[in-house]
């Protein structure tokens, strides 16, 4: 997040939110919102294809078609640059290539894109009005936003939305990502990624490789690494022999279960360190038991960078161990000696190659968590970022043309399949299924299904039915409701037995982030 | 500024403080139980009454504004008597069963009754009985012990905004209900269970605690969630090396983002950290299977297999998923041994996923 989480519900006067089921999947967000469109009279705009629980006061509520975010926000664009609502002296100040996107987004009227989106166009336009002249208008996104094999182009639209505003570097506003996982940014953070090492240091910059070649005494590889799904495809035609799993459980979060399992298979090594016996761990050569965050210490970074202390509460489990102990135990094998004594001595390494947490450490942490970036002892902490200027200098307007999702709904397939999280589950289910009230509460899956489509196929509430796509097919529950609109269904990525990533495509992701499509697929319901 | 004396000693706050507000600055412990500083004032129980010099009645002290030169008793021989009717009235419709009550040692009832010595209630037998309710399996609805405070009515109003709950009928029958008196999960409840934290008595307690420790029998752990990247702080409540559950913490200083407000998960989704599916012992795949093997076996047999494939296939044939659930030293550490220890920036975790 460009901004911390408690704005949301005291500074912002109105607050956009696109493609986050925010009182489901970040509840705590979700109620603060909800206070301070309840208590403060902010206004609200809800886009999302579902009636979640906010669009019941928001203000404007845009169900679109899924996949078609960059329409209907040119659109709002549109509207705010006809109406003369753009903040002119940020555009003149702050940002560059301002005209390219006038040029683009001249294309997309209200009207035209109403068609698109299959929303009202008053909507769009009552919507942009809200946002732009709101004196402080936050912008919240998530999963609904990103998996789309356009994720990074709606994520840079919503970006122009913030730019043309104004709405960045002030209290109650900025583009605020809600991640969805305990410690996804502080892995990010820390280098868990292909391309950085930790604080997003480029691996391909020979500056910082040099640095990093210096402080860790080894020579360094000069070339980006291979994503997640990049890493499975290369499994699967066996250049990639030999794989680790860390905490995670691709054999239920992956797209294209089928295709990830076979990969899995076709691996000379899989080792697989975690707290349970998961799908993934069930194909492993050998299995590390690490443990849960309630026994060892560390600390975990939230979505708005606020670096927070785990505590340990109790000893490990049987022989499990805590998991820097396994990777140091590891390390030590290979000829690469990891010697640390505890968790703050790994920190206080990660201070001074990070230069965004060198000001952190356990003492300063002790009760409340501080946000990077914080480059020294002496410094508060960042809770929003974008002050006074950009990481790059200016802001830079992307000029993005709509494109349509890679797999439509057709004759075969007439239906419109988005996956994502229920209140009552936490990702692959690992833990949740394993919390004796949320699986007695929420034992298995269900598809969700408008009244209209249920009527079409002949179905009701309650009923098994064949979930099916071109990778393959789940059964699962029907509920029917009209949260959901007529040709569109929507399932759980939590179970197991009744995996939505059977469904999912592998095949065209995001370009640029390899993200993949979770929220548009071409899919059919039959009767069992 | 306004001038107050309490209890004899004098003080200065800002207009507009109460006087409860005023009695707390002033280091006079005044009893509450509707009141909750995080919610609006209900004004409702009576027992933070005192008595104001010169004015015919005792006062609520949490719904009257503090004005200039007033003179606050808040144990004052009418204020204990008041007090001792309140809790007498208030134990009438209480079940006494604290022996087996999960709220035992930190039940505020309980407390005052100590404190004031109150045994039992002249107005007991009185009151309607309306037994236990509701078969989620998340927390228990005890209404026999509910004293009608209307904390949970106005925690799940103004915090978590689910509206699900209010009260219903009047005076002695008056409960707390869902629309039409139904089960929870028919309402717009959503398990959040602030209620279970603002309830001052044992009406309201988590069945995944249930039986497994009293307060005063448990150490607390401030920690952070493992769920979803709010980042929400809340207290693990540990008895003999076990998890036995989780309280909120509701100072701001320790619990910046959530301020002690918790979700489903957060709340009742930790028994897993007990699962007797735990993995306590590493494994080793052997003839398609896989046993149990002692550390030294299978961190030799993963070392020696990485060292082989890095020499036959190179280092880029080898990565690693991170975890986006892991702490961040592990995740430094997990991109250091591929990066530092093997050689390949194939390092990834499930961001995207």
């Amino acid at each position: 997040m460009t901004n911390s989480i408690n704005e949301l519900e005291k500074d912002a006067t109105a607050i956009f939110i696109i493609g986050t089921n925010t009182t489901d999947n970040h509840p705590i967000i979700g109620y603060k919102i909800r206070k301070n469109v309840r208590f403060n009279g902010a206004k609200l705009i809800v886009a999302d294809p579902r009636r979640i629980e906010l669009s019941n006061i928001a203000d404007v509520d845009l169900r679109f078609r899924p996949g078609t975010d960059v329409a209907l926000v040119n659109a709002m664009m549109n509207v705010i640059i006809t109406e003369g609502l753009e903040d002119q002296d940020f555009i003149a100040n702050r940002t560059e290539n301002y005209e390219e996107l006038v040029k683009v987004v001249e294309k997309y009227p209200p009207g035209l894109v109403a068609q698109i989106c299959g929303v009202d166009a008053e909507d769009i336009r009552k919507a942009a009005r809200i946002y732009a002249t709101a004196e402080r208008g936050s912008i919240c996104y998530a999963m609904g936003l990103t998996q789309h094999s356009t994720g990074t182009d709606n994520v840079k639209t919503m970006c122009n939305l913030a730019l043309l505003t104004g709405n960045l570097g002030k209290p109650g506003t900025g583009v605020n990502p809600l991640r969805g996982q305990n410690n996804v940014q502080g892995a990010c953070d820390m280098g868990a990624l292909p391309v950085t090492y930790p604080a997003y240091q480029q691996v391909t910059n020979p500056e910082v490789r040099e640095k990093f070649e210096k402080f860790w005494g080894v020579p360094l590889s000069p070339n980006n690494g291979l994503t997640i799904p990049d890493v499975v495809d290369k499994a699967h035609h066996g250049e990639i022999k030999g794989l680790m799993v860390f905490g995670e459980n691709p054999m239920v979060s992956d797209p294209d279960l089928r295709h990830v399992g076979e990969a899995m298979d076709n691996l000379e090594l899989l080792i697989v360190q975690d707290i349970f016996l998961t799908e993934t761990a069930m194909k492993a050569h050998v299995v590390f038991p690490g443990v849960t965050f309630a026994e060892k210490n560390g600390t975990f970074s939230n979505t708005e960078r606020r670096v927070q202390r785990v505590r340990q509460a109790i000893t490990p489990k049987g022989d499990a161990r805590p998991d820097w102990q396994i990777l140091c135990d590891l390390s030590n094998r290979l000829g690469y000696p990891m010697n640390f004594s505890s968790p703050e001595e790994i920190f206080e390494e990660i201070r001074t190659v990070t230069p965004s947490y060198a000001g952190i450490n356990y003492q300063r942490i002790d009760k409340t968590g501080i946000h990077w970036p914080c480059p020294n002892t002496d410094h508060p902490g960042t809770p929003i970022l974008h002050g006074e200027k950009f990481n790059r200098g200016l802001g830079l307007f992307h000029a993005i043309e709509f494109k349509e999702a890679y797999e439509l709904p057709d004759a075969e397939y007439p239906l419109i399949l988005s996956t994502g999280r229920s209140l009552f589950h936490y990702h692959t289910g690992t833990m949740t299924r394993r919390s004796s009230a949320l699986n007695e509460f929420r034992p298995s899956n269900e598809v969700q299904v408008n009244p209209e489509t249920a009527a079409r196929l002949d179905i009701v509430d309650n009923e098994m039915v064949k979930l099916i796509t071109r990778r393959g097919y789940i059964e699962v529950k029907a509920r029917v409701t009209e949260m959901i609109p007529d040709g569109v269904v929507f399932t759980f990525f939590h179970f197991a037995e009744a995996a939505a990533n059977v469904l999912t495509q592998a095949k065209c992701l995001d370009p640029v982030a390899k993200i993949p499509e979770y929220k548009v697929s071409a899919a059919r319901i039959e009767k069992i | 500024m306004i001038k107050l004396t309490v209890n004899g000693r004098e003080i200065q706050v800002p207009k507009g403080t109460m006087v409860l507000d005023a009695c707390q600055q002033a280091g006079a412990d005044v009893p509450t139980l509707c009141y909750d500083p995080d919610l609006k004032l209900a004004g409702s129980c009576r027992m933070c009454v005192v008595e104001a010099k010169g004015r015919p009645n005792l006062m609520a002290a949490c719904v009257s504004p503090a004005e200039n030169g007033m003179v606050i008793e808040t144990e004052s021989p009418d204020v204990v008597e008041s007090r001792k009717i309140i809790l007498e009235l208030l134990l009438a419709r209480h079940k006494l069963e604290c022996h087996t009550c999960e709220k035992d040692g930190i039940c505020k009832l309980q407390d005052y009754c100590y404190r004031y010595g109150v045994t039992d209630s002249r107005y007991a037998g009185q009151g309607p009985h309306f037994g236990m309710e509701d078969p989620n399996p998340f927390f228990k609805r005890d209404y026999d012990k509910c004293i009608m405070c209307t904390r949970c009515v106005r925690v799940c109003d103004e915090i978590t905004g689910a509206q699900a709950i209010n009260v219903k009928h009047r005076g002695h029958h008056a409960k707390i209900a869902t629309v039409f008196d139904g089960k929870l999960a028919d309402s717009s409840c959503v398990f959040c269970g602030q209620c279970v934290m603002v309830c001052p008595v044992g009406a309201l307690t988590s069945k995944v605690s249930a039986g497994k420790g009293k307060s005063y029998q448990t150490q607390n752990v401030l920690t952070t969630c493992t769920y979803c990247g709010t980042g929400c702080t809340f207290e693990l409540n540990i008895k003999d090396n076990h998890v036995v559950g989780v309280t909120s913490v509701r100072d701001s200083e320790f619990s910046p983002v959530n301020k002690g407000a918790l979700c489903v998960k957060g709340r009742f989704g930790w028994d897993f950290i007990e699962s007797p599916e735990r993995l306590t012992t590493p494994l080793i795949r052997e003839n398609g299977e896989l046993r149990p093997a002692s550390w030294d076996e299978a961190l030799d047999y993963a070392a020696t297999k990485i060292k082989a494939i890095k020499e036959k296939d190179g280092p880029n044939s080898l990565a690693l998923f991170s975890s986006a659930r892991a702490t961040n030293e592990e995740n430094y550490l997990a991109q250091k041994l591929f990066r530092a220890a093997i050689g390949t920036n194939n390092v990834d975790h499930c961001a995207r996923l």
